[in-house]
């Protein structure tokens, strides 16, 4: 028997478990880049009157730091720049996901064992995952070039795009393809695959925000997609180096895969204690033993990003504050305060939209423990159906104020070692953002009591708060469609007003939707 | 006896899915309560009902002498259950889950924690994700075996298991009941059943069709009686024996398929005719099975038991 035979219909079988989810996120990307470009056309209709305005853009560290360099100073440079960073987040997110949701976790689950016992080979889930993932990728990104053309900018431009997309999608099939083979859980590979990713967004981003270490940001895939430089340079060619690197990893992925057994990885795991803690006796001692780990590395994660988002303080001071500058980050940010205060505004909530991504996945962890039949056990003796709910949201809700105060002190202390703004402002500010987090955890909640079965939906809901920040203002759409974003809520803190009914309202807001799933989760069946 | 599982007219779909359809079962408190059926028959819709994990549609259910539903809490520091299909934390160890079990049940028996341990020959060392589908099932065997409780709930627990790790299951299964406590058994395994069992119900599309001891069950089905003898017999003339069903001649010797409320008569109707050689073999639980799905197999009426009614 080939040990690829069976690919084909393992490939249909993901498919069709994923397509709709697949088809809507490829669509809406797609969309995205249309309504983005559209937008910014409708703005600058022609590249002088865009020119002012880019070249601001491009002085701004904050922009630098996010997006990367703006391709070129025409308005479909403007136009296309959110689209490039975001898009090769997406598309990484995406080949992340299927690669890892075809391989490791089926494995983990045993169903492959069920599989490799009948006719498929020994290669084929793999093959299957990344056919899959590279599919919908050359999907995203054809669909967003094809997206661009209506609006009438140059088709090779809009190409361009398209390959920034797969650039990007491609490099992080491979890197989640040797991920799910190095370690034995979704978790660990999850955290493997993502800290690369993680990796290669700071590297890009401090290269991008640097003077005199622009050309490091090719250690990082994620600077390939940025330099493909679509509506600038148009390299389209930066495609065969991604092209080589994802054929290195997945050749990599293979040998691996060859060397060790199906359920095992690489690493193999070490024996444990044979008797439990004392801690490990109660629904709370349980979820933490479960969460501490990610807390940890997120907890990490956040001293270094709230680190380097402070150190770049001294830089944005530097910026000459002309007017049209001011103006526009101000209007990033909701108004008022300084030039500084309007940048820090601005990072701090893309670090709140972060934590709230940490509180949905925690959260989430009540949807995987039932779905594999290990809440199951533990209700099933005189933990209660309300105590073992309320462990993880303690978590998930107390890990993510942690979280926003790891995040606001690290950054207040590198801010304040460069610049007049320090702890003192920035660390309210942090925790400021505390009730929209608190919302999104709260509706992962109301989801997991409602319609257990599509719980990890939670995550639609943050993409489309974070794309409503991101684009909506853009797109002129009415207030009532951007207040719909909790972050919509959280006034203009450092420096301006911290809106403290709209604060007010969303706690109550959490509270209600918590509360929601706790009472309809405690009157459901659980699902077996 | 006092009863300690109840459950009358029980009743649960699954959108159109019957999975229990008026489903009567009685376990007595002190024995060992095989609960057998096919794939899909509803034991572990049962078994999740009577844990209070989801709620019956309609009938009552009554555990302990409480509602499953709402005393779920109180009554699960009474019980201790074993899914069918054990899933386990990938980075905690065997041990700290049989310890965490125990605790969230409200204590575990230590002596007999390390007795069980060595008696399953279980490693408990190893992390979740390395156990093998035997090996997650003794866990959770053990957990549930060393708690201090009165009933236990068992969802094929041996599933997965090898025949000398049943044979350690059954014995721990027989001490408990030896204990006082009350073991309800869910199983494909009837030799598993048939070795251990007091009494058995049989479920099928969410119907009990059979419940009743080991030794009734049998008492409806066909006994083979083996035969030889010195001055043979006319099959013709002994398939004509009341309680005689079928028979086949090999020489000197018959094979019998006979009532088991017959065999008594049969032997002594062949006692004139010389028996050098004799064996007689109840039904196995096997038989006794197949004679409850040989209808829904073939669509023919069940054998012995149906044809046992209509002579009666
Ligand atoms: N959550 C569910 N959703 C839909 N149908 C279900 C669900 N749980 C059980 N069923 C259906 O209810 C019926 C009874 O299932 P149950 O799991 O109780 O059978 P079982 O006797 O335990 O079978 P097995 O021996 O295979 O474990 C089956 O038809 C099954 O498909
Ligand atoms: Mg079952």
């Amino acid at each position: 028997m080939s040990t690829f035979a069976g690919t084909g219909a393992l490939l249909r079988l993901a498919w069709r478990r994923d397509r709709w989810v697949v088809t809507s996120a490829v669509l809406a990307m797609a969309a995205m880049a249309y309504a983005a470009m559209a937008a910014t056309l409708d703005l600058y209709p022609s590249d002088a009157e865009a020119a002012a305005g880019a070249r601001l853009m491009a002085a701004t560290p904050s922009v630098a730091a996010l997006y990367g360099p703006l391709p070129s100073l025409t308005a479909a440079g403007v136009g296309v720049l959110k689209t490039i960073m975001m898009g090769s987040l997406f598309a990484a997110f995406l080949a992340f996901a299927l690669v890892r949701r075809h391989t490791r976790t089926e494995e983990e689950e045993g169903r492959l064992e069920l599989v490799g016992g009948g006719v498929v080979g020994r290669r084929a889930p793999l093959a299957a995952a990344v056919s899959l993932a590279v599919l919908s990728v050359l999907a995203t990104g054809a669909l967003s070039a094809l997206a661009l053309l209506p609006t009438g900018v140059d088709p090779v431009g809009s190409v361009a795009l398209g390959v920034t997309i797969v650039v990007a999608g491609l490099v992080m099939t491979g890197i989640t393809a040797v991920a799910v083979q190095l370690t034995t859980t979704t978790r660990g590979a999850g955290g493997v695959a993502l800290a690369v990713l993680g990796l290669a967004f700071v590297v890009r981003a401090g290269a991008d925000t640097s003077e005199s270490g622009q050309d490091l940001v090719y250690a990082s895939f994620l600077g390939w997609a940025e330099r493909v430089s679509p509506f600038g340079d148009n390299r389209l060619w930066m495609v065969l180096p991604a092209l080589a690197v994802t054929a290195a990893l997945l050749v990599a992925a293979d040998v691996l895969l060859q060397r060790r057994d199906l359920g095992a990885g690489l690493w193999a795991s070490r024996p444990g204690p044979a008797r439990a803690g004392a801690r490990l006796g109660s629904p709370f001692g349980l979820a933490w033993r479960l969460h501490r780990g990610a807390l940890l590395g997120w907890t990490i994660a956040y001293a270094v990003l709230g680190s380097v988002v402070g150190s770049l303080a001294a830089s944005v001071s530097d910026i000459a504050s002309s007017p049209g500058m001011e103006q526009m980050l101000r209007k990033m940010s909701g108004g008022q305060g300084s030039v500084l205060d309007a940048f820090f505004g601005t990072e701090l909530r893309f670090l709140a939209v972060g934590v709230a991504a940490y509180g949905i996945t925690t959260a989430l962890r009540l949807h995987s423990e039932e779905d594999a039949g290990r809440a199951e056990v533990v209700l099933a003796t005189r933990v209660t159906r309300w105590s073992w709910l309320a462990s993880h949201v303690t978590i998930a809700m107390g890990g993510a104020l942690w979280l926003l105060f790891v995040g606001g002190l690290s950054a207040g202390a590198a801010a304040g070692a460069v610049s007049p703004t320090g702890v003192g402002e920035l660390l309210p500010a942090a925790l400021a953002t505390a009730p929209a987090v608190l919302v999104c955890v709260g509706l992962t909640v109301a989801l997991f009591g409602l319609l257990p079965r599509w719980t990890p939906a939670a995550w639609g809901l943050l993409a489309a708060f974070l794309l409503l920040g991101e684009f909506g203002a853009l797109l002129e759409l009415p207030d009532w469609a951007l207040g719909l974003s909790p972050f919509d809520h959280l006034g203009s803190l450092p420096g301006g007003d911290a809106n403290p009914t709209g604060l007010a309202v969303l706690l109550v807001l959490a509270a209600a939707v918590t509360a929601l799933g706790a009472v309809t989760f405690r009157r459901r069946d659980l699902a077996t | 006896m006092t009863t300690v599982i109840e459950t009358r007219g029980l009743r649960k779909t699954f959108g159109t899915t019957v999975a229990l359809d008026s489903l009567d079962l009685t376990v007595r408190q002190g024995e060992i309560h095989g609960f057998l059926g096919p794939n899909g028959a509803g034991k572990s819709t049962t078994i999740r009902v009577l844990l209070g994990l989801i709620r019956a549609d309609g009938g009552t259910a009554t555990l302990l002498g409480r509602d499953p539903w709402s005393d779920a809490t109180e009554l699960h520091r009474q019980l201790a259950y074993v899914p069918g299909d054990v899933a386990l934390w990938p980075n905690l160890t065997g041990g700290e889950v049989i310890d965490l079990l125990g605790r969230l049940r409200g204590g575990l028996d230590e002596r007999r924690r390390a007795e069980l341990l060595e008696a399953f020959e279980l490693d408990p060392t190893k992390k979740g994700r390395s156990y093998s589908k035997g090996n997650r099932q003794k866990v959770a065997l053990v957990a549930a075996l060393a708690s201090d409780v009165p009933l236990l709930l068992l969802d094929e627990p041996t599933s997965g298991l090898d025949p000398l790790m049943e044979k350690v299951f059954e014995r721990y299964a027989t001490a408990a009941r030896d204990e006082g406590r009350t073991v309800l058994l869910s199983s494909h395994i009837l030799s598993e059943v048939e070795a251990t069992a007091d009494h058995v119900s049989i479920v099928r599309a969410g119907r009990i069709v059979d419940s009743g001891s080991l030794a009734d069950l049998r008492h409806m089905t066909r006994s083979t009686v083996d035969a030889t003898l010195a001055r043979p017999l006319p099959p013709a003339e002994v398939e004509q024996w009341p309680g005689v069903h079928t028979v086949r001649q090999d020489r000197d010797r018959l094979v019998l398929s006979v009532d088991t409320s017959a065999v008594g008569d049969v032997v002594g109707r062949l006692g004139p005719h010389g028996i050098e050689a004799l064996t007689c073999q109840p039904p196995t639980l096997e038989e006794l099975f197949l004679s409850q799905y040989r209808d829904e197999l073939t669509g023919e009426p069940g054998a012995a038991p149906a044809e046992a009614e209509v002579s009666a």
